[in-house]
């Protein structure tokens, strides 16, 4: 079957300005992909980066610069507009409709199909079978959205992309989602279908960038501060060029603390939604001023973990002694009362509410306290200047405090749950997957702030996927495997290796 | 973007919506055959001519308002409330039964004892779809319109039996409606010749009430948290359960409230067809209010207009009074419309580029002249 858009040799985007009320969100920005070319665009949270993007899909249009396509000046109005030449977007979040079949989600947008009165689902099975075949994308078109995995909805959607005709692809960060070996088959495909289209992706992860693109844009505060060949170039020399400085991820180098234990998890069982145990026989120790790392591949029980904790999820049997005390089914108010801190997983939907303002998100957890309302009256002076002190403290970018949580970045959305929680002055905190999504800088400032509390005497279970992050960060590192903690070990005889021989499973790492 | 642009935009856009009901509106009229020009000019302009006008419909006012604001904090805390005009009933049984039971007590102390208690009743009713949604997740639309009909029927019982007048029984034609209450009950009517009662100001309090109640203490801070984001008011230690049931018991007890002081200042007695509609009005007036205190009022007293002006119709221009309903109908179908478009940031951003092509357009011809 033929592709009816044409191809696309060359598209340029010159000095392009895009300003919002009080930001420049891009600032003359002209870039140049030509065939078989992949661009990585890097940068900071809220550099432009998706604005740049929203604008060559025709969502939001420029104030000044134009879009060219061979050599010819385009001018998007919609994304429709955008698809009619061949451009098509992977976002961030995925638009299918999880109750329907991957064929039924794909002929939505596929209007060859769109008989009058029947929709020609033979064709469209057609169209799946051969861009599978053209570019090695095997996905099964009866399946349900609902059924798939993260990774194979990202890889419906590629699929539905390229159906639609797309010659030139845009990933709004394509891997963040990913488990790290979903990522390396990710890249390991875009690589391969780069022989036949260009290809935009926007991306904090160094590593990715290296492996895949040809040519690397940085963007700062809206402005191409730096654009070049990827080969030519050092991971080192990128990272410093996206936050402006040498970022060195700080390291947990001080001698373990040895003040006693503050949590202990005793022979926990917890079931999950589904009904099945996601934590069987569970137990782990840790100490006051002591981060431990649970290392392991996500929906091992650490989702289940966190909420039985925090008393979000009934836990079965066994214990949960938080400082000497038996926390396991108390009412979630109980447990924060006991001194418990948490950064919950999903920072967009748990960890704030997105609609109310972000002083607002600061007291979710103090409305009863004395030092934010008194019979039951909130002080409203008192919210405002502790919201705007905590604005200042943990840097968070918005133009003022009244902003709905909701409408920031991701990486500013992670610093208002961090700053209540650790302005809460808590005894233990619980942070999962803190630096999921977020670029360097966030993420330095947060492990910053985590290392500065467990230094303080705060213990901290760091729940993660990313390795280098549990191995910087921890004084003991746990791998949790099928809802049991495989072993516990020094963070110094964490090495890559043994921690992905245990994440997969493999009991006895001693014998290997 | 300007703010000013901004401010500009949503008066636009709720202009072209009043506009497009008022068209939708004059279709239907044009119908029905009636004079559409007029039949408009009645509803909205021959309440107003004179005491008697204004005060019917600041009378209609005040339940409408009443109802509007519980059922803002039932929608605040993320349950809608159909059962108003069920939990209205509730209210009037409940404080028709303490006028008759006590009838010797002090305005002083009635007054307030059987507001109370028509509170109490629509709380009750209130609290029954309020346990059952946090509960067992049973859904408050079907639970609160079951209980509209459970309540209807209830409230014909009490008036064909227990509450029913010994004057009907005895010698009149036995309508269902209890006795002409005791005196003490009555709410002042302040303006002589009219019947504009102070149960106006009771409903101006309450509105401020809601307002202090939902943005300025730590309760309506949780239910509205409870309604923005219930995994995120869980995760906050918040009990959404108790808050969901504690916010329906509120919206249902202003819909008793409302009951009680219109038993108390229009009716004085419990007749069929107090209710009327106003539990279904009231869901209208808190949307077009945008579920806000100070937008409550001013829409509580334009669907006052509408009601008593369709009245008029029927009498003046021969148009049934039921049009205002079609009305409603068709307001709220031009809120929820109303409301995606100006939640629509693209259409804005086009607009505003429109317009912007548009004056650069003219100060070029300006420029050339």
């Amino acid at each position: 079957m033929e592709l009816t858009t044409k191809a696309i040799d060359s598209l340029r985007i010159e000095h392009i300005t895009k300003r919002f009320p009080g930001v420049l969100a891009c600032d003359d920005i002209s870039l140049d992909i030509g065939k078989g070319e992949v661009l990585a665009l890097v940068g900071e949270n809220g550099a432009g980066k998706t604005t740049l993007m929203n604008v060559l899909m025709g969502l939001y249009h420029p104030d000044e610069g134009r879009i060219l396509i061979n050599g010819e000046e385009v001018n998007f109005r919609s994304p429709n507009d955008a698809f009619a030449y061949g451009i098509g977007m992977v976002h961030q979040q995925y638009m299918l409709v999880p109750n329907m079949t991957v064929l039924e989600n794909i002929a939505l947008g596929f209007k060859q199909a769109w008989k009058p009165w029947k929709l020609d689902l033979n064709m469209v099975r057609d169209r799946i079978d051969a861009v599978a075949r053209q570019y090695g994308l095997a996905v099964d078109p009866d399946a349900f959205i609902w059924q798939l995995s993260v990774g194979e909805q990202q890889r419906v959607e590629l699929v539905k992309t390229l159906c639609l005709g797309a010659r030139f692809l845009i990933l709004d960060e394509p891997t963040s989602a990913l488990t790290p070996q979903e990522t390396d088959d990710l890249i390991a495909l875009l690589k391969r279908m780069s022989g036949e289209l260009s290809i935009i992706f926007i991306s904090h992860k160094l590593q990715e960038v290296k492996d895949l693109s040809s040519k690397v844009a940085i963007l700062r505060h809206g402005r191409v501060v730096f654009q070049g060949n990827t080969i030519d170039h050092s991971s080192s020399d990128i990272a410093a060029l996206m936050t402006g400085h040498e970022v060195v991820l700080p390291h947990n180098d001080a001698p373990a603390c040895t003040m006693g234990p503050m949590l202990q998890l005793r022979n926990l069982k917890v079931r999950s939604d589904r009904g099945f145990l996601a934590l069987d026989d569970l137990s782990l120790y840790i100490c006051k001023g002591e981060i431990v790392g649970l290392a392991g591949v996500s929906g091992n029980g650490q989702r289940e973990l966190a909420e039985a904790i925090n008393g979000l999820r009934k836990v079965e049997s066994g214990q949960i002694l938080f400082d000497g005390k038996d926390i396991a089914n108390c009412s979630p108010v109980q447990v924060i009362q006991a001194g418990m801190g948490y950064i919950p997983e999903e920072r967009n939907t748990e960890g704030i509410v997105p609609s109310f303002s972000m002083k607002e998100n600061f007291i979710l957890k103090d409305t009863d306290s004395e030092k934010y309302s008194s019979h039951s009256f909130l002080k409203n002076k008192v919210v405002d200047v502790e919201a705007e002190q905590l604005r200042q403290q943990f840097d968070i970018r918005s133009p003022n405090i009244e902003v709905a949580a909701g409408s920031l970045s991701g990486g500013n959305i992670q610093k208002v749950i961090l700053a209540r929680e650790i302005s809460r002055s808590p005894k233990f905190l619980i942070a999962v997957y803190p630096t999921r999504g977020l670029d360097m800088g966030a993420a330095e400032f947060i492990h910053k702030q985590l290392l500065q509390k467990r230094n303080e005497g705060v213990g901290i279970l760091l729940i993660s996927e990313e390795l280098e992050e549990i191995t910087n960060l921890s004084d003991q590192v746990a791998v949790i495997f099928k809802g049991k903690i495989q072993k516990v070990l020094p963070s110094s005889e964490a090495s890559r290796r043994r921690l992905g021989i245990l994440m997969a499973g493999v009991k006895d790492d001693e014998e290997i | 973007m300007t703010k000013r642009f901004k401010t500009g935009y949503r008066i636009g856009v709720i202009l072209l919506a009043i506009i497009i009901t008022m068209l939708l509106g004059a279709v239907i009229l044009w119908a029905i055959g009636a004079d559409v020009f007029k039949t408009y000019m009645v509803i909205l302009t021959e309440p107003l001519k004179n005491k008697i006008g204004v005060t019917e419909v600041l009378l209609r006012m005040v339940p409408l308002t009443i109802i509007a604001l519980g059922i803002t904090v039932a929608y605040r805390s993320g349950i809608i409330n159909i059962g108003a005009e069920g939990q209205m009933a509730m209210g009037i049984l409940a404080t028709t039964a303490i006028a008759l039971a006590f009838p010797n007590l002090p305005s002083g102390v009635l007054i307030p004892f059987a507001i109370l208690a028509g509170m109490v009743g629509g709380a009750a009713w209130g609290f029954i779809p309020g346990f059952l949604k946090a509960k067992l997740e049973v859904s408050e639309l079907l639970s609160t319109v079951m209980l509209n009909y459970i309540a209807a029927q209830l409230y014909t019982f009490f008036l064909r039996g227990p509450m029913l007048d010994p004057a009907e029984l005895t010698m009149g034609s036995g309508t269902p409606q209890s006795m002409r209450l005791t005196r003490n009950l009555d709410l002042t009517r302040f303006i002589p010749g009219t019947r504009i009662h102070s149960g106006l100001f009771i409903a101006i309090g309450l509105a401020v009430l809601i307002f202090l109640l939902l943005w300025k203490t730590s309760y309506g801070y949780k239910m509205r948290a409870a309604g923005a984001s219930e995994r995120a008011a869980r995760y906050g230690g918040i009990n959404v359960p108790k808050y969901l049931i504690i916010a329906m018991m509120i919206s249902g007890g202003f819909a008793g409230i409302a009951g009680s002081i219109e038993i108390a200042g229009v009716h004085r007695r419990a007749i069929e067809g107090v209710t009327s509609g106003y539990g279904f009005s009231g869901i209208v007036v808190a949307l077009f209010g945008g579920l806000h205190p100070a937008g409550i009022l001013p829409a509580a007293f334009f669907f006052g207009l509408l009601i008593y002006g369709a009245d008029m119709t029927q009498r003046l221009v021969g148009v049934p009074a039921n049009m205002v309903q079609v009305l409603q109908g068709i307001i709220i179908l031009v809120i929820v419309a109303t409301k995606m478009v100006l939640a629509n940031p693209y259409l804005m951003q086009r607009v505003e580029s429109k317009f912007a092509a548009i004056a650069a357009k003219r100060s070029n011809l300006e420029v050339q002249a």
